[in-house]
């Protein structure tokens, strides 16, 4: 086992050098760059904007230098924010997006289970379909639509919580409930799957006819295989409510991470982009790690001790 | 057993749920934020994008402005209703006969945030520091009139005892122009001349080290009517009441919370909840609704800046002035700002927005699309025949969008020429422009200063800000001489004449001048709308509507 985990840790690194690479060159591709706004910059402020930046230097000697201070952890400082650099905003970003990811995982899973739990255990009843329907509007309506909507409701309507910010327990409700709405309904509709798979099987039929309680059989015996295809989708769904919440964090006002991420692709901070897709990059990596061990707990087949 | 456990966790579910709608519903009785902030005098702003800094010296947005607004304070203020400057740091000044030299004499009680007097070598300091070559700072040409500035700026000259601003003494200043500058005053307000105080810049580095850290909560030394007390990125920059400010007893505010809102839609939803007292922005749709519904929070008045299109004149057919001017004159700009924008926009008729500091363009551009139509005639296009398909570059926005496909719709009713439209992301826009890769481009400028010629000077030849490859001579000269120009008739008649040409020539097509929209609470009081968008934060109030 730790030997796997050492082999899969140490092939990390050559993925992580080739995408800091096209990441690098990537950005430099595009039009434009840090330093352009609408109001020109005088050449004598250019210059020193691109001396002070490194940016004066050909492109080889950047990458050579901007790849060796990466070797030393070092990210380099944001040209759009440098009140900060880029690794201090990524410490102080990433813990909001994680604690908003989090909550929309405990959403996504106990809304998810629950509906995929009910709906497989009486297949094709009103319940069923209830619970699937549902489902099918959560994948269906995209979270810039479900977020003003339930600020429409709770926020404006009900004035039950705040319409955006991330400074109460409060505020935090809104957003998670958005941003895990989508995997709740994948959630729901795999477990479903899942469940239903299981439940035809031999050893249910057995435990049945041993007499156990139906709520036994199904969360003992069901559960833990029919949540296969749950924890497979976990990993990337993990790495999506990371990534991918630009969307619910603009509308909210929550200053994570994700935000920043699709801001430094517009304003062409170049430090910025490469920091954060490699953090993320390295976040995936790593989820997927956690994924196939966990499979591996779950199911005794995939293990790979031997292998 | 088993349904007795079931029955219980039902009713204890129950009554969890009824418990969490009662405590929800008890939050939704309390007060808002802006009924909880007009009591205790706090002001709750929503302030666009967060700040990049805040640095009076770097910062280059409005956001950063109008915080900088309620930190610091210049040599003068201005009356947020007629933009008369008015003392501020300096209790009086002197004008030389000939406008080149400006004595200011300091109040002896003005304090930074420290306590420590604010001083004219603090002045002398801050002017010193903006125009250092290695600060890079992009608004140090702001401060070029004074004399020999910009030769230190750009490492001509190293020697700062040689530009014109010198400490008399404490509480004395001079500025020696070189030339006669009749928005010194006014320009006091811009952030780019505030004092900043040696000894927290040096705590942190040099004089001219970029994002030294001297700008956090507790670094900062500020001597305006408020002092830094709080920024959380991305959530709220708070600042408090500065008791050792001079006109501490004029400032009725305890403390002004400033919220980032990149999201417009999120703004005016924050608006309706009570979040905040006064917007930045608002989105463009909702203003029908506040017409109808709540015009008493809608504040719609003009703004400092021109919408406009650049043409290329390097790249045919725009090569060719009378294609140029039949384009121009054929653009019914009347009918864009009623039926388009819809914000209260002026249809403009020359660059420079009317009445700016007493100047309004003497020459304008009509809609008279028989004209146009004889003039395409005349460069070789009869009703636009043989004309090839024209593109039109804009940055990825609705409104830009919907303003384009009126105007293409206009160009081809009138001259039957085909407008294609291209839109890019921003950065990319911009590197177009630069290169002059275009044939015709929206565009905009803001004004910085209350002066003409800040929009003017953007025409120079060869200028940064020119974007259109269009030169004239005649043009420079003119701009030049009323740059040296005295007397203020004379100054605008000269500058009269430089729009004149740019009108005649036109390289650049003005649309409309800007308005500002936002929302606001009638417990604030105080707040004037004006064209620079100024804020005199001491004046401002908060009480029962």
């Amino acid at each position: 086992m730790i030997a796997f985990v050492a082999r899969r840790l140490l092939q990390f690194i050559p993925v992580l050098f080739v995408i800091a690479t096209l990441t690098f060159f990537l950005v430099r591709l595009a039009p434009g760059g840090p330093f352009d706004s609408e109001r020109a910059v005088s050449p004598e402020v250019r210059a020193q904007l691109d001396a002070q930046y490194h940016l004066d230097a050909p492109l080889a000697v950047q990458y050579r230098d901007y790849m060796v201070a990466l070797l030393h952890g070092d990210f380099g400082p944001s040209f759009k924010n440098p009140s900060r650099s880029v690794s201090e905003w990524i410490v102080l970003r990433f813990p909001i997006s994680l604690e908003l990811g989090a909550y929309a995982l405990v959403v996504a899973l106990s809304i998810g289970l629950v509906a995929g739990v009910l709906a497989s255990t009486r297949p094709n009843s009103i319940r069923d379909h209830a619970a699937m329907s549902f489902a099918m509007a959560g994948i269906c309506i995209p979270n810039f639509v479900l977020g003003p909507l339930l600020v429409l409701v709770f926020a404006l309507w009900l004035r039950w919580l705040p319409v955006s910010g991330w400074d109460s327990a409060a505020c935090k409700v809104l957003p998670s409930i958005t941003l895990g709405a989508m995997y709740a309904a994948y959630i729901a509709r795999l477990t479903r799957g899942g469940m239903l798979e299981v439940l035809a099987q031999d050893f249910i039929r057995t435990a049945r006819a041993r007499g156990l309680s139906e709520a036994r059989i199904v969360v003992r015996h069901g559960l833990r295989n029919g949540l296969q295809p749950v924890v497979a989708f976990l990993g990337p769904a993990a790495a999506g409510l990371l990534t991918g919440s630009f969307a619910v964090e603009t509308i909210f006002r929550v200053p994570g991470l994700g935000r920043e991420f699709v801001q430094a692709a517009f304003n062409r901070d170049y430090t910025m982009i490469i920091g954060t897709v490699l953090f993320y990059a390295t976040l995936i990596l790593l989820f997927n790690l956690l994924v196939d061990l966990a499979q591996a707990w779950l199911d005794p087949r995939a293990r790979h001790d031997g292998a | 057993m088993d349904t007795v456990n079931m029955r219980c966790r039902r009713s204890a579910g129950a009554a969890f749920l009824i418990l969490l709608v009662f405590s929800l519903a008890g939050c939704g009785a309390r007060e808002t934020r802006v009924q909880q902030g007009t009591r205790d005098g706090v002001l709750h702003i929503g302030n666009d994008a967060e700040p990049q800094e805040l640095d009076p010296h770097l910062v280059t947005g409005v956001p950063e402005h109008r915080i900088l607004l309620s930190l610091f304070e210049g040599l003068t203020t201005l009356d947020p209703k007629t933009l008369e400057p008015k003392p501020g740091v300096a209790e009086s000044w002197t004008v030389s006969d000939d406008q080149l030299v400006y004595t200011f004499t300091l109040r002896k009680d003005a304090r930074w945030s420290d306590g420590s007097p604010v001083t004219a070598q603090d002045f002398v300091y801050a002017w010193q520091r903006i125009l250092s070559p290695k600060l890079a700072a992009e608004y140090a040409y702001m401060l070029h009139c004074i004399q020999n500035a910009k030769a230190f700026n750009v490492g001509a000259l190293t020697d700062f005892s040689q530009v014109g601003a010198k400490a008399l003494d404490d509480y004395t200043l001079q500025v020696t122009l070189a030339h006669p500058t009749p928005s010194l005053l006014s320009m006091q307000v811009h952030s780019s001349w505030f004092p900043v105080k040696r000894a927290s810049i040096e705590k942190h580095g040099a004089i001219d080290v970029r994002n030294s850290g001297w700008t956090r909560p507790g670094e900062l030394a500020s001597n305006g009517p408020f002092k830094l007390t709080e920024w959380k990125p991305g959530l709220v920059i708070v600042v408090a009441k500065n008791e050792h400010y001079w006109d501490a007893t004029s400032v009725k505010l305890n403390a002004v919370r400033f919220y980032p809102m990149e999201d417009l839609q999120t703004e005016e939803r924050s608006f309706r909840s009570g979040d905040l007292h006064i917007t930045g922005d608002m989105p463009i749709g909702k203003i029908p609704v506040y017409q109808r519904e709540n015009s008493a929070a809608l504040v719609i008045h003009p703004y400092l800046g021109t919408y406009f299109y650049r043409f290329n004149v390097t790249k045919p057919p725009f090569t060719d002035a009378r294609v140029r001017k039949a384009f121009a004159l054929a653009l019914n700009r009347d009918e864009i700002v009623q039926n388009v924008t819809k914000g209260g926009e002026r249809a403009a008729s020359s660059f420079v927005p009317p009445d700016t500091a007493g100047y309004t363009s003497a020459n304008a551009m009509p809609y008279d699309p028989d004209q146009a139509r004889k003039l395409l005639a005349e460069a070789g296009f009869p009703n636009g025949q043989g004309l090839p398909p024209v593109e039109l570059l804009y940055n990825t926005s609705e409104n830009h969008k919907l303003i384009a496909e009126a105007a293409a719709e206009m160009w081809k009713k009138e001259l039957g020429v085909m407008v294609t439209l291209l839109n890019q992301d921003w950065k990319v826009y911009l590197s177009s422009m630069n290169a002059l890769d275009y044939q015709m481009a929206r565009s905009a400028w803001v004004g910085d200063v209350l002066d003409p010629i800040n929009f003017l000077e953007c025409f120079l030849t060869g200028g940064g800000n020119n974007r259109t490859g269009w030169s004239s001579p005649q043009y420079d000269d003119r701009i030049a001489q009323a740059q040296q120009a005295a007397d203020a008739g004379e100054r605008n008649r000269l500058l009269n004449e430089a729009e004149g040409i740019l009108l005649d020539e036109a390289p650049i097509l003005p649309v409309y001048t800007y308005t500002r929209k936002f929302l606001k609470s009638p417990a604030l009081k105080g707040w004037e709308p004006n064209i620079l968008g100024y804020v005199l934060y001491k004046n401002l109030s908060l009480g029962a509507s």
